[in-house]
């Protein structure tokens, strides 16, 4: 039976860390995820869980936890964002060169300069290379979702990687929704526990972590953990649909709204798919043919599957909550439109920049980019490639 | 067909504003209803203008954007009225909501020409009353909810008394207080 609730998304991830009960849990603050740590040692100062919460001096130091307690055997969350996520950065590529299954709830706040608090994507874009597995989330409900699906991802055998379960700052962290709680039974059940074939504290059989790797290796080891990022899209799937056996709630790796007969579609990832939903349905009713593709997962990319998705497609739209500074386009761009390329009718694409460091998405706004598409359809012209959305020039 | 219901709240950083409308949120979602609630985050400290939202809604709300059209507008602190256009948006089937000690004619004039109902409440004289301190989050609730109708006053109190009962289990000797001021805002009250 489902449970009726009303939480903030900070709330959300916090209630699903409880309902899972990790082993160890060291954490750093930093706005806006904060809250998920904080609420977290309620619970362990009340003895709901009987996890080991460390309080540590940076979030350098908050990764290295978690390395070390994941490699020892335990499962091991943590929250983080922006700069927080940056000062963990060294950290990321040791956690998934080790094949450590950390989860992190990362909560989207824009990498600084100037200093800003709200939500972009700039923080977790920055790390797309470092090896994590990359679930994001519209809402609280997606984002209670994900984490609990994301432990089961991560430790699976094919992929041993850490997952990033990522939401908008704000915008969903600190807003009250509605969502629907598991059990806790129900998400212990489904979560099991983290069982890893080697580890640290194993003294049945010995092993190293984290040893220099020679030029002899080092290759066949980064072809291997290549290897698991292409195994996860298999477990994603497989556990999205022992998710959905439970909860009735479908995931893959990217959601599609209206796009059976759709003409001009948009790319799109967190909380703004909500808000463009509304300017679907709105322009749907005056006859539009327009359409959505939500992206939940981002590593590994759903390369074959965005094809297949937009192929029929007269114009797309990709948006960018993330500046790239490549000077032609965000990174979500950059592999919508490589995915494109082997596609026979390759649709017409542009790039938005949006929303940078908290910038407000109105439902308007969105209905303007779709507008803009129907230009490029009738004009047959392009134009411009890359663009920046309700910005002041 | 969706029928959503949208409240603005204007505040000063320390009043509850934000408080307020997560508590609102917190109602309306007891009564059976979808809700959002959620402040507006910048750089604000103690006594800065902040603003807070709710959405409520029949059916599942997904948009994500502040709100710039309200149904309801809530003004926590009346020195805001000089500084901050609160009534910006609001729409004129709607109403505002001032805490004030004046009368609705009386700060008419500071509403930038506002057409709609314009109702205010002492929420000072009312938590002083009942609280004994000064807390106007409690009072300006109970003021929004008799206003905007959102939900049945009786429903609406009983959800109150529960939820305080579990929010102050520590410190029942507030409760009594907490429900008085609901009431006796909900009573005081002035329309136009």
């Amino acid at each position: 039976m489902a449970i009726r609730e009303s939480l903030s998304g900070n709330e959300a991830i916090a209630l699903a860390m409880k309902q899972i009960n990790p082993d160890v849990l060291p954490a750093f603050p930093i706005t806006p995820s904060t809250e998920i740590p904080q609420y977290f040692s309620q619970y362990v100062a009340d003895g709901l869980v009987d996890t080991e919460f460390v309080t540590v001096e940076s979030e350098h130091s908050a990764m290295s936890a978690c390395i070390g307690s994941q490699a020892a055997g335990a499962r091991t969350f943590t929250a983080t964002s922006s700069c927080g996520l940056a000062l963990m950065f060294e950290m990321l590529y040791v956690a998934a060169s080790s094949r450590l299954p950390i989860t992190i709830a990362c909560v989207n706040r824009a990498l600084t300069g100037p200093i800003n608090i709200n939500a972009d994507h700039s923080d977790t874009m920055g790390a797309r290379d470092s090896g994590w597995i990359q679930l994001y989330s519209e809402n609280n409900q997606e984002a209670y979702d994900n984490f609990i699906q994301a432990v089961r991802i991560g430790e699976h055998k094919d992929v041993m990687l850490p997952v990033m379960v990522c939401q908008d700052g704000f915008i969903t962290s600190h807003a009250v929704e509605n969502l629907e709680l598991l059990e806790d039974e129900v998400v212990k059940k489904f979560t099991g526990e983290y069982e890893p074939e080697d580890f640290l504290l194993n003294v049945q059989r010995p092993i190293a972590v984290g040893p220099y790797d020679t030029a002899n290796f080092y290759m066949e080891h980064k072809r291997q953990q290549a290897e698991a990022m292409s195994n996860a899209k298999k477990v994603i799937l497989e556990v999205a649909e022992a998710y959905k056996k439970l909860t009735g709630r479908n995931y893959g790796f990217f959601e599609e709204y209206r796009m059976e007969d759709a003409e001009a579609a948009l790319v799109i990832i967190n909380s703004t798919a909500g808000t463009a939903k509304e300017a679907i349905d709105k322009m749907r009713m005056e006859g539009k043919k327009v359409g959505l593709i939500k992206i939940r997962v981002f590593r590994p990319f759903p390369f074959d599957e965005i094809k297949s998705a937009l192929q029929n497609v007269t114009a797309i739209a990709v948006m960018d909550r993330c500046e790239g500074f490549s000077a032609a386009g965000g990174p979500l761009f950059v592999e919508v439109r490589s995915a494109m390329y082997d596609s026979l009718k390759r649709p017409s694409m542009v790039n938005y920049i949006y929303g940078l460091g908290g910038r407000d998405v109105r439902v308007e706004d969105i209905e303007t980019v779709y507008n803009d598409l129907f230009k490029i359809i009738e004009s047959e012209a392009v134009g411009q490639i890359y663009r920046y959305l309700s910005v002041r020039e | 067909m969706a029928k959503t219901v949208e409240i603005r709240w204007h505040g000063r950083g320390g009043q509850g504003a934000k408080t307020a409308s997560l508590l609102l949120a917190e109602v309306a979602f007891n009564a059976g209803n979808f809700v959002q609630g959620f402040p507006e985050y910048g750089p604000e400290r103690m006594g800065a203008p902040i603003t807070a939202y709710n959405r409520i809604s029949n059916e599942k709300i997904r948009v994500h954007s502040n709100i710039y059209e309200p149904d309801y507008v809530v003004v926590v602190d009346e020195t805001l009225l000089g500084s901050v256009d609160v009534t910006a948006g609001l729409k004129s089937s709607g109403a505002i909501i001032v805490n004030t000690e004046k009368l609705p004619a009386e700060i008419q004039g500071h509403l930038s020409g506002y057409m709609g109902k314009i109702c205010t409440i002492d929420a000072r004289k009312v938590s002083l009353e009942t609280l004994g301190k000064y807390f106007p989050n409690t009072p300006m609730l109970g003021a929004v909810v008799k206003v905007s109708g959102v939900m049945e006053e009786e429903k609406f109190l009983n959800d109150m008394k529960k939820s305080f009962a579990h929010k102050f289990a520590t410190k029942p000797e507030v409760i009594e207080g907490n429900i008085k001021a609901i009431e006796m805002s909900m009573k005081e009250v002035n329309g136009i």
